[in-house]
């Protein structure tokens, strides 16, 4: 599904990632774990294709195929998905009317007719009802004064709307409270599928207790310093990074913090 | 390594879709303007007396103007001095209709590229069209269905003959010819424009529409609309506008009056689509208009609403003049400059009576070279008690080549009056294009829907088909103002 191999990245010319390797498998769950700044979120985004991010070095494979080289609109259609760390307001555009927009234009692109609002809605019901988001809110404007945990739930209601083969969830589990991180995490869970590879930025191992991910991977400096199972989280938790730093840097790999 | 585009850059260039020109035989009086050229005017309209005598004494004083050089001179644009001796200020076509089966098919065809529904289409939109042509009106449809209300819409010309007594009672009572160069000038030799009148505690059954068309060479068209609405009476009126592509420029200098009795409403909407130059600044509409809207009565209200995406040179304000108690006026526009495209427009709301109420909501949208001016008066007079405004005007910037200016008046006499302003300006920030990327939609798409969502609030106020059309249009016009 995924392949990543000696990915250099590099933003406003600091370079951020030094030399990722990283393979997953359809249907497989990858957790990246990783102190704060380590590059965890520029890894998503270049993988998303933002245009801020440049790769110095290294190529990504996405299904078989060079994925640089296409633009994030291009990628999106492909079916790769970002949940976005932190989503962007965009005043005076409805929830529904860009979800439609991104909907269709996927839909298009993969030669199905696109839905009129009516057979939109029957597509929209049930995933509102499972994340129990109000249909209110499809007549707001894009995340604004949405409370954060409204964000993050309206990320994966895009997610469920968009069925993407590989979903990169960034942090989709900050910032919620004990109930929406339930729902978030569960309706995330749902949407485990065989032909659907999922990546999940996190912190805690609190999400990994309603999805069970098949490898965990630690960023440090730019680098994966260390890949293990769904125990790996746990120690994590249990134990900081501290003691990944030490082991990385007696192995002689050079770690930065 | 291939980096990624942000996608601003593969705009391409924005076309013109209304460019073409319309072969059909004109009637012309030459070039230039004199008194003998005015009577002219007035002849071949076959005008009563008192049109005359007012053409005369409007161009007595716009010629007093012109030798003083009292052009306005203090909007922000920029333009290369008008030859008033160059323009064609009569043109209209040979054959004049009777009805609708008798209008020029060539002209009928026009109106059709254009998207004018002058037929059965018209009948299901619900939408009475008089369509001005150059200058003369060529056809007015829905005249039964009005008339059956008491509604009278017709060209101008038209209303001084059967109506004379309405037009000389309202004409120049909201603008009179002595309030600017280009309302003189107007007034002097106007050729044609609509009329509207709705009668005392008359719903009118539809919305009222004039579709304005600039086609023969170096003609100025020189309309004039007049509206009232009688106590109680309510009326929607929509304004379209495209004009050929030329080299050249033209000059639009139209009037617009309303007025407003006891308890009435008039809602204007404008969508403004003239030519509006290539890309090196070359040939467009000069558009110097001058709107305004007088609530002369208690608690009436006037609502102008505008979407300006088109000429070369756009100075307008429309104004509302809040004489009763009571009344409301109100002011949407979204003015979008792309290219070399310069806009001077806003609003002046003038409070006269008690607990007068006052909305004024203006988006400026600049791409590329444009340069997008709001200039606002809102003046509270000493007898206004309790009168009230609130002024928000945002403006968007979708390069760093462009400029937006807001250039807010305010004039306040009574203390009792409350007034609020808010003023913003911002961009489209990667990461918005980012994120509507990466949800499948395309850049264009993108920056396409984030000024739709920047304008909302004036295209909510807009009838539906008309914003409809406005989105897109806007949407056609930014194509090629990104980079
Ligand atoms: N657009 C940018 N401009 C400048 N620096 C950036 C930019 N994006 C990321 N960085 C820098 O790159 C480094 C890695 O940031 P990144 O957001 O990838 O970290 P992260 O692992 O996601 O951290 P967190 O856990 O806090 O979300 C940080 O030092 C950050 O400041
Ligand atoms: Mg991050």
């Amino acid at each position: 599904m995924l392949e990543i191999k000696g990915l250099h990245v590099s933003v406003a010319g600091k370079e951020i990632l030094r030399g990722i390797d990283l393979q997953i498998g359809q249907g497989e769950v990858h957790a990246v774990m990783g102190p704060n700044g380590s590059g965890k979120s520029t890894l998503a985004q270049v993988l998303a294709g933002h245009p801020a991010y440049e790769v110095t070095a290294g190529q990504v494979l996405y299904q078989g195929r060079d994925l640089l080289g296409l633009p994030a609109e291009e990628r999106a259609r492909e079916g790769i998905f970002l949940a976005f760390q932190y989503p962007v307001e965009i005043p005076g555009v409805s929830v529904a009317y860009f979800l439609k927009a991104g909907l269709n234009a996927t839909r298009k692109h993969r030669g199905l007719e696109e839905l009129d609002a009516m057979e939109f809605l029957d597509v929209l019901r049930a995933k509102l009802k499972f994340l129990e988001i109000d249909q209110a809110m499809l007549q707001r404007s894009l995340n604004e004064g949405f409370s954060g945990g409204e964000k993050k739930r309206h990320e994966v209601l895009q997610m469920a709307v968009l069925e993407p083969s590989l979903a990169i969830l960034d942090e989709t589990d900050s910032g919620l409270d004990i109930d929406s991180l339930r729902v978030v995490a569960t309706a995330v869970d749902h949407l485990r599928a065989p032909d659907r590879s999922t990546i999940i930025v996190t912190h805690y191992q609190r999400i990994l207790n309603y999805i069970t991910p098949d490898f965990v991977h630690v960023l440090m400096g730019g680098q994966i310093v260390r890949s293990g199972g769904s125990e790996l989280a746990h120690e994590l938790e249990a134990r900081g990074y501290d003691w990944v730093r030490g082991e990385a840097a007696a192995a002689g790999s050079e770690v930065k913090p | 390594m291939a980096s990624p585009t942000t996608g601003l850059e593969v705009f391409t260039d924005r076309e013109y879709k209304y460019g073409f020109v319309t072969d059909i035989e004109t009637d012309e009086v030459p070039a230039g303007l004199d008194e003998d050229v005015i009577r002219v005017i007035s002849a071949k309209k076959n005008e009563p007396q008192f049109m005359l005598d007012w053409r005369l004494r409007a161009y007595r004083y716009w010629q007093k103007l012109e030798k003083a050089e009292a052009e306005p001179k203090w909007a922000n644009v920029h333009y290369p001095a008008i030859d008033y001796d160059g323009i064609v200020y009569y043109s209209a076509p040979k054959k004049r209709p009777t009805s609708l089966e008798d209008v020029d098919p060539e002209l009928l065809r026009t109106f059709e590229k254009l998207g004018v529904p002058l037929e059965e289409r018209m009948l299901l939109a619900g939408v009475a069209v008089d369509a001005v042509f150059d200058s003369v009106s060529v056809a007015t449809t829905f005249k039964a269905k009005l008339s059956e209300a008491g509604v009278i819409f017709c060209s101008f010309s038209d209303a001084v003959q059967n109506h004379p007594e309405l037009i000389q009672k309202y004409l120049g009572s909201v603008v009179p010819y002595t309030d600017n160069f280009f309302a003189a000038l107007n007034a002097a030799v106007f050729s044609d424009g609509s009329f509207c009148y709705v009668p005392k505690g008359v719903r009118c059954p539809m919305e009222l529409s004039t579709y304005f068309r600039i086609n023969a060479m170096n003609t100025g068209q020189f309309e004039r609309t007049l509206i009232v609405a009688d106590e109680g009476s309510y009326v929607s009126y929509l304004e379209g506008c495209t004009a050929p592509m030329r080299d050249t420029n033209q000059l639009h200098a139209a009037v617009v009056e309303l007025v407003a009795l006891d308890h009435a409403q008039i809602k204007y909407s404008t969508v403004q689509n003239w030519y509006a130059g290539d890309k090196e600044g070359r040939g467009g509409i000069f558009n110097f208009v001058t709107k305004r809207g007088k609530c002369q009565g208690d608690s009436s209200k006037i609502s102008w609403t505008q979407v300006e995406t088109g000429s070369a040179i756009t100075w307008k304000y429309p104004s509302v003049i809040l004489q009763g108690d009571n009344s409301v006026g109100e002011f949407y526009s979204v003015a979008l400059t792309t290219n070399h495209q310069q806009a001077d427009t806003g609003t002046k709301m003038t409070h006269i009576g008690k607990n007068t109420k006052s909305t004024i909501v203006s988006k400026g949208i600049s791409g590329v070279f444009g340069q997008n001016t709001y200039r606002g008066l809102v003046r509270i007079q000493k007898g206004a008690t309790g009168a009230r405004n609130y002024s928000q005007c945002d403006s968007l910037l979708l390069g760093d080549r462009c400029g937006a200016h807001t250039l807010p008046y305010v004039e306040v006499m009574n203390d009792s009056s409350q007034v609020e302003h808010e003023a913003s300006t911002s961009r489209i920030s990667d990461d918005q294009l980012f994120y509507c990327r990466q949800r499948g939609i395309s850049a264009e798409d993108a920056v396409s829907m984030i000024v739709n969502g920047f304008c909302k609030e004036v295209f909510r106020e807009l009838p539906m088909e008309f914003a409809v059309e406005a989105a897109k249009l806007l949407g056609v016009s930014l194509e090629g103002s990104v980079g």
